[in-house]
């Protein structure tokens, strides 16, 4: 028993995650008819909070109802991995990435995400607040104007040959890598 | 009411986010470094069970539950709104650490600042909401 539950505790490498991951497409297509994407929920949830645009008026439970309700689920699923089954061990990044964040003066903490940076006292930090808001603002935004995020692009995107969604995840890796080698280091000196 | 599938697909779906770690602000930044091959493992195998799903879609005309044949649309023609949005999205990803999916699982996951991530985003679409028009697509 304990070991099973030790199995579950455990991170999971990519070949069991990857697929795991990529099987959202035809739980989501062969149960409902929808297709796999994420980021839609925020116009959902716009709509919902009565934002006043154009873009915004449209019959959002009959829509969207179904994207919000998975956005619910993925809040309880991340519960019940991150907090029952939580992992005691720290994230088993690179040794690289490590040295790098180290050398720029970053406590790498065991959580999932950065202590320093992501929370209220990181808020006040100009590296917190770029990340938290800046980089917050950017994903909602991006998102829209890109019509997808990593699974409406990246995954279900890619997989239906669109050659809209090549170019979003082109540009997803060249935003990342200007805010690798460019925006990080200069927050962080 | 067929919501609790959703629900239950969600919970599937945010559970397994966090075990595969994609959640997690080290991991992104180790994919954007180059230093690590997972994140491009489990993007790449979920990329591939999606692509044989519709692929068998396309080929055999699969329906869904209801027997109504599944649709895939093309997208609207164009570069601008991808390069310039999805552009935005990798410099809100690489601070964030997190797409929409995972900002989701990271609340639910106890770390409790990442509903201000949230806020921003729904700011950021409401905002892509309101200057649409003037914006090139």
């Amino acid at each position: 028993m304990s070991e099973f539950v030790e199995l579950l505790r455990s991170p999971w490498p990519w070949y069991l995650a990857g697929p795991a991951i990529g099987a959202m497409v035809p739980l989501l297509l062969f149960t409902g008819g929808r297709r796999f994407g994420i980021s839609s929920s925020f116009r959902h949830l716009c709509a919902a909070t009565g934002v006043r645009a154009d873009y915004f008026r449209y019959d959002w439970r009959r829509e969207g109802g179904w994207n919000l309700l998975l956005v619910a689920g993925i809040v309880l699923g991340g519960a019940l991995a991150g907090m029952l089954l939580t992992d005691p061990n720290p994230v088993a990044i690179a040794e690289a990435t490590r040295a790098d964040l180290t050398a720029a003066g970053l406590t790498l903490d065991d959580r999932l995400a950065p202590r320093e940076i992501f929370s209220l006292a990181g808020l006040l930090t100009p590296a917190g607040f770029v990340a938290m808001i800046i980089g917050g603002f950017l994903v909602g935004f991006g998102a829209r104007w890109a019509g997808g995020c990593t699974s409406g692009h990246a995954i279900t995107g890619l997989a239906e040959l669109q050659r809209g969604s090549l170019i979003a995840v082109a540009g997803f890796f060249a935003g990342g890598l200007v805010t690798t080698y460019a925006i990080w280091p200069w927050l962080f000196s | 009411m067929s919501g609790l599938r959703y629900l239950l697909i969600g919970a599937y779906f945010g559970f397994v986010l966090v075990k595969a770690e994609v959640v997690s602000w080290y991991r992104i930044q180790e994919m954007f470094r180059f230093d690590a091959f997972h994140m491009y493992g489990v993007i790449g195998s979920a990329l591939v069970v999606a692509a044989i799903t519709i692929w068998a879609v396309r080929r055999f005309g699969l329906r869904n539950h209801a027997g109504e044949p599944i649709e895939i649309e093309t997208m609207e023609p164009g570069w601008r709104r991808y390069a310039y949005g999805g552009v935005l999205f990798g410099i809100g990803w690489a601070l964030t650490g997190a797409c929409p999916g995972p900002i989701a699982a990271l609340i639910g996951a106890g770390l409790w600042p990442f509903t201000i991530v949230f806020a921003a985003a729904w700011l950021g679409t409401a905002s892509y909401g309101l200057m649409r028009a003037r914006l090139p697509h």
